[in-house]
């Protein structure tokens, strides 16, 4: 009698288990997960390329992002300048390479600092519980009710424009939310008993809430890490456009756009803003994106 | 001669019940409340009880993984020391640590999800002074083998067992710095009754091998029966009776063990049992009623138990002590 098609497979199957071929590499159901959600592999991809793109800006561009060429003003694209040349004929292009390394450092800079303070804080509070909680909770909710456009405007006029004022505001203004992460996830899991089981034992708090703990609390923060590097990079455009950002000498995303202020450069040079914002667009999409499916791969509910 | 290794005296927890917008105290559960205890050494002392009458707290309370509101846990050593263990300082506490521990109720949330077996078990022993990482791996794989499972099985993690393996991780872990008490917080509970028949059998084991001391706290008496040589039966956060297991069963002495043991399922068609039917709740415990505290359920109260509340008296039944808190036993008291 002819095997069926079924039949067949199965033998192949079996043969490789007992020549054992089969793959024994391991990838994690999370890794797997986030593999098959499409929109996050295309936004990791997307996000690589820019990344990559930042760092080896040198090597992919002959011009120097800051030299004025007053030859070659307000060229629109071309062969020689991709995104055109702006007021002082510097290569748009280059610059939207160089300003992504100063962007996405302030971006995923800050949201990993405030990450690092809110988990530090949050995990020990959210354990111990009592005054030092009360006390975190308020010190997170003055922080949180600051508009950050006041603070920026207040240091800036205090200690003048720097990437790390900046950065330094982000954080203030960005741990807040982290902390509160952090401390619900330790709230609901100290209540676990392997944590009671570790208190039986008499460990430290540091080694149970640290090291048994914080694994365990890890896949939201993650994910807000992600979504707070695009609204970081989104902020810094929107106040580097304002003018209040990083200081105009260096070039950002949001620096760039700032000559879209002039009305005359908004209607007739659509190259000097038009590239750099689909740029930031696509970036924060993709990051959007990064997060969305990790937060699909990640969260145990929904693990089929 | 039986030697005590833990002295319960008074011990109460209380847990504060806050309300309105400054958590102001209004006032507190009753969780555990005056209990005299003794365990001694060797023995299985059951610890039944409906829920919420404060089996698991003061089985936690004896760990301090619940700090008691007042009253005296005493440890007494093999050599008649004794330590009186709420007073104590954190950091003193450690070498007791050792030698009380506790199997917990839920397989599914007592190992650590983000390590593997090792990895979860290997901080107490590193803290307790085991240095080497090939002690430890050895340790961990003995008792492994010990609780019938493989020793590779350490090193995987808590998802890939079924719930009779995790229970028994459990025990591993309670096991792993030899302790002399274990807390058996409704070890058995979760199990399905033929995992359940297994992991008892291993505890019953384990004993005799290592020359354990178990507090089998629970809620179903038809497994203390077999088990325990003692049983106390809780009730709104005190000891209503205590006395030896079979006595517990043939001479019972309070109305509420009465009712308890009722209800245990007999396979027997042509023995006929008188169900005892409580009516309502167990009573909150943030306030308890006055008297007795089981007065409004007992079929048999009279007036002075609304008023009066009974305390534990000692009396004797077949020769053995036997403790009971009621007001209408008639039996002589023993002082």
């Amino acid at each position: 009698m002819a095997k069926s098609s079924l039949d067949k497979k199965f033998d192949q199957i079996r043969k490789r288990e007992e020549e054992k071929t089969f793959s024994t590499k391991k990838r994690s159901r999370i890794v797997n997960k986030f593999l098959n959600n499409r929109l996050a592999v295309l936004g990791l991809i997307i996000f690589t390329i820019i990344i990559l793109a930042s760092i080896f800006a040198p090597l992919l561009s002959p011009y120097d992002p800051m030299r004025v060429d007053l030859r070659s003003m307000r060229q629109p694209p071309s062969f020689d300048h991709w995104f055109g040349t702006d007021s002082t004929g510097r290569d748009v292009f280059t610059r939207v390479l160089f300003g992504g390394r100063v962007s996405i450092f302030i971006g995923l800079g800050s949201a990993i600092l405030s990450a690092v303070v809110g988990i530090a804080v949050g995990c020990y509070a959210g354990y111990k519980g009592g005054w030092i909680d009360v006390i975190a909770l308020r010190i997170s909710e003055i922080f949180m009710s600051f508009p950050q456009i006041i603070l920026v405007l207040l240091l800036v006029s205090i200690t003048g424009q720097s990437l790390f004022n900046l950065m330094a505001i982000f954080i203030l203004t960005g741990w807040g939310g982290m902390y509160r992460l952090a401390r619900a996830r330790m709230l609901s899991l100290r209540e676990e008993e392997y944590v009671q089981a570790l208190r039986s034992f008499g460990l430290s708090t540091f080694t149970i809430c640290y090291k048994h703990m914080l694994p365990n609390a890890l896949s939201p923060i993650m994910v807000n890490i992600t979504l707070s590097t695009a609204m970081f990079i989104l902020t810094e455009a929107g106040l580097s456009f304002l003018g209040l950002g990083v200081p105009l000498n260096i070039p950002t995303w949001g620096n760039i756009l700032n000559v879209a202020q002039d009305i005359l450069i908004l209607q007739n040079y659509w190259w000097m803003w038009g590239p750099v914002g689909i740029v930031i667009s696509v970036f924060v999409l993709c990051v959007n994106f990064i997060g969305d499916g990790l937060r699909d791969s990640t969260d145990p509910s929904q693990q089929g | 001669m039986k030697k005590e290794i833990l002295k319960l005296r008074g011990v109460k927890v209380h847990f504060p019940v806050q309300a309105g917008v400054f958590n102001r105290i209004v006032g507190h559960v009753l969780a555990v409340d005056g209990v005299d205890l003794d365990i001694f050494r060797g023995e299985v002392l059951g610890l039944a009880g409906e829920s919420g009458c404060g089996k698991t707290t003061l089985g936690k309370a004896i760990l301090r993984l619940v700090e008691p509101t007042d009253g005296e846990v005493k440890y007494i050593s093999q050599d008649d020391n004794e330590t009186e263990l709420t007073s104590l300082e954190k950091k003193d506490m450690d070498p007791f640590r050792k030698k009380l521990q506790i199997v917990f109720q839920d397989p599914h949330s007592s190992l650590n999800p983000s390590f593997t077996i090792f990895g979860s078990l290997q901080d107490p022993l590193k803290k307790f002074g085991i240095k080497s990482k090939e002690e430890r791996r050895k340790i961990i794989g003995d008792l492994l083998e010990a609780v019938n499972m493989r020793r590779e099985y350490m090193d995987r993690y808590p998802h890939e067992f079924s719930g009779g393996q995790r229970q028994r991780i459990g025990i591993v872990r309670a096991l792993c710095l030899e302790p002399e008490l274990i807390v058996c917080d409704e070890a058995v509970s979760a199990l399905d009754v033929s995992i359940q028949a297994q992991v008892l059998k291993l505890l019953m084991q384990l004993k005799k091998e290592k020359n354990l001391t178990y507090l089998f706290i629970t809620h179903d008496l038809s497994v203390t029966e077999y088990l325990c040589d003692r049983i106390a039966v809780m009730y709104l956060g005190r000891i209503v009776e205590l006395c030896d297991s079979e006595d517990l069963y043939n001479n019972t002495l309070h109305p509420y063990s009465e009712a308890l043991i009722s209800a245990i399922p007999v396979a027997d068609l042509d023995k006929q049992t008188k169900r005892i039917v409580l009516e309502g709740d167990v009573p909150s415990p943030v306030n308890p009623p006055k008297g007795c505290p089981f007065h409004p359920r007992c079929p048999k109260a009279t007036d002075i138990c609304k008023t009066e509340v009974p305390t534990l008296k000692k009396y004797s039944t077949n020769g053995n002590e036997h403790y009971a808190s009621c007001h209408l036993i008639d039996l002589p008291e023993i002082s």
